[in-house]
């Protein structure tokens, strides 16, 4: 029998505002300024790094921020255990069109090292201390079939025991992002299936 | 030198997104790497770039840059002796 996961916190993105467990945790207040810059200084997060990464990598690492709260999981966990898969449609574009743009005059290398999805991964692990199984997925739009069975397939397998799985897209200026916390450990919040992932993505476009 | 300095801290916290500090806070004689700022191997190759977009240096020999990149001033002491006029 397949073992039935859960899914413990989720959270969205969508350049307005910004959601835990569907319930607002920062809102836009101005038009004019960068949302996720706004966003980072509004909630009182002290990681420097962030203003060197690139849009891609600041709307992850704010989605999923806001989603950890309070869990220290590399101190839960064994760090490998904690796995990320993260998908997302437009890619690197955002930054690799910054990039070509850059190489008129000097190629810039700071852009050049985000020219790639999976560096958002990357940033997460780096920030929370997450050494596990990661993957990063293009599609052009967020499969929850595909997803939610690949995850459940980690954690069947015991490849992962707890897995960060979300999508983030970012492409000139629109964004949006979605990630859940997925433990074997039940709670109110509901099973890890694809009905279950379908239902949490959907609220950002009804905020 | 001084107007040199002044203006490098504020390319430098341009040109590497150091939004957190302000161009005074950066001392002339404060490690740039490592116990300093702070900065990265990707920070070098920043300042590889400042250096040839601002003043016209190509660094000639990489091997150069921890002695070049060490303070705001052995940066402006390099760029005085090798600035393209």
């Amino acid at each position: 029998m397949a073992r039935t996961n859960y899914i413990t916190r989720y959270s969205h993105i969508n350049g307005k505002a910004i959601y835990v467990d569907g319930a607002s945790v920062f809102e836009r207040t101005s038009s004019g300024t960068d949302f996720l810059v706004e966003a980072y200084k509004g909630l009182g997060i002290n990681y420097p790094k962030f203003y060197k990464m690139d849009n891609l990598c600041k709307l992850a690492i704010l989605t999923v921020e806001v989603m950890l709260k309070d869990r220290k999981l590399n101190e839960e966990y064994k760090p490998s255990d904690i796995a990320v898969i993260a998908s997302c449609a437009n890619s690197s574009l955002d930054t690799d069109l910054r990039y070509q743009a850059s190489t008129a005059d000097a190629a810039s290398p700071s852009l050049f090292v985000y020219t790639l999805p999976n560096v958002m991964i990357g940033e997460i692990c780096i920030r929370h201390g997450i050494k596990g199984e990661n993957t990063c997925f293009v599609s052009s739009e967020f499969d929850a079939v595909f997803q939610t069975d690949y995850v459940n397939g980690l954690l069947a397998n015991d490849n992962a025991e707890i897995c960060l799985s979300g999508w983030a897209d970012y492409l000139g200026g629109e964004m949006n992002a979605f990630f859940m916390l997925v433990e074997k450990n039940p709670t109110s919040l509901g099973e890890h299936n694809t009905e279950t992932v379908k239902q949490l993505y959907d609220r950002q476009w009804k905020n | 030198m001084e107007e040199l300095m002044k203006t490098l801290k504020g390319q430098i916290v341009e040109q590497l997104n150091l939004q957190q500090i302000q161009p005074e806070d950066i001392g002339d004689d404060q490690p740039l790497f490592v116990e300093g700022l702070g900065l990265d191997s990707i920070d070098a190759l920043e300042m590889i770039v400042l250096l040839q977009q601002k003043y016209g240096i190509k660094l000639a020999n990489p091997a150069d840059g921890p002695t070049v990149f060490k303070t705001v001033r052995s940066m402006a002491e390099y760029i005085t002796a090798h600035k393209v006029n």
